[in-house]
């Protein structure tokens, strides 16, 4: 590294970019492979859910009536709330409000916490009520086995996108602490950026599994509850 | 240096949008359409999946590289889908 190099060079361009842009746009595609790997990581389960509601219609729309709407929906709209919240913080950190950054991305964190709480008390309704499989799983009706089945699924796919939930909010206690310190920059912020990336698809994951396991049972008459 | 900073007003369009698309899609879901409550909560899913991906994810302003990677990964989606559902559909055929 001559002096004359290391000049032209910022102290956060890595070497083996040419300038800041091309690293901000290979930081941005690296996420975006991330995210394509996790999209298919998902799209097992929602086919497995899609291959046993085909199968067992009549049991799938029977079991979700088990599932309170309201705080699915309460959900829905905290996820999406927390979704605008870093967008926010994403345009801070681009414009160098660092305060603001700080604010936003603990309004993220807390936004993302009320999720998990709600979370944490549906399935305390559903251990309560008899609903985890594994752990004394009793359902009355000839439904019973396959509304067992779509149990499992609702448990793998709400439990894979709440850790999902966990693991973002401990990404962004760790952003917060390097935003307090005013690490971030106009010309330098791809961590903001690329956690925005996560954010947002954990939150895409929801858009598509509240509809599917919340609601599709509201229309159907009877439910048993 | 070019650096794209979406206009706030973008930012709270599309939240409000995602919004009114919540409540909408909740709304249908205690109608009886048959087979449309289906289609209809999918598609208002779909709907607000792009406006996150596109806005909130930048990907309308991003280079075509990234913009190929995020059809990429739906294209692959609906491969994984669409066959699978092809053969469990079509077997009793």
């Amino acid at each position: 590294m001559s002096d004359t190099h290391s000049a032209t060079h910022p102290a956060h361009l890595a070497h083996h970019f040419d300038t800041v842009e091309q690293q901000r746009e290979s930081s941005s595609l690296g996420m975006w492979v991330f995210l394509a790997q996790e999209v298919m990581f998902f799209g097992g389960l929602f086919l497995a859910y899609l291959v046993y509601r085909s199968s067992y219609p009549v049991a799938f729309t029977e079991a979700s009536h088990h599932l309170d709407v309201v705080l699915g929906g309460t959900n829905t709209v905290i996820l999406i709330a927390s979704s605008l919240t870093m967008a926010l913080a994403v345009y801070c950190a681009q414009t160098g409000k660092k305060n603001l950054l700080v604010v936003f991305l603990l309004a993220t964190m807390l936004l993302g916490l009320a999720f998990l709480g709600i979370k944490a008390v549906e399935y305390h309704h559903k251990y309560v009520d008899k609903l985890i499989p594994g752990m004394g799983f009793s359902y009355s009706g000839p439904n019973a086995q396959h509304a067992q089945l779509f149990f499992c699924l609702y448990f793998a796919m709400t439990g894979m996108h709440a850790l999902h939930m966990v693991i973002g909010i401990g990404l962004l206690i760790w952003l917060v602490n390097d935003a307090r310190k005013g690490r971030f920059t106009p010309d330098y912020h791809s961590h903001i950026e690329i956690f925005g990336l996560y954010w947002h698809f954990v939150d895409i994951v929801w858009i598509f599994l509240f509809p599917l396991l919340y609601l599709i049972g509201l229309h159907a008459p009877g439910g048993g509850h | 240096m070019s650096i794209h900073v979406v206009p706030l007003k973008i930012y709270f369009g599309v939240f409000a949008s995602l919004m009114i698309l919540t409540a909408v899609t909740v709304a249908v879901a205690y109608r009886d359409l048959g087979p449309l409550n289906t289609v209809v909560a999918l598609s208002i899913a779909v709907t607000k999946a792009a406006l996150v991906i596109l806005y909130f994810m930048h990907v309308r302003y991003s280079p075509s590289l990234t913009k190929l990677v995020v059809a990429g990964s739906f294209l692959w989606l609906f491969i994984l889908l669409s066959i699978t559902m092809s053969d469990y559909v079509s077997r009793a055929w």
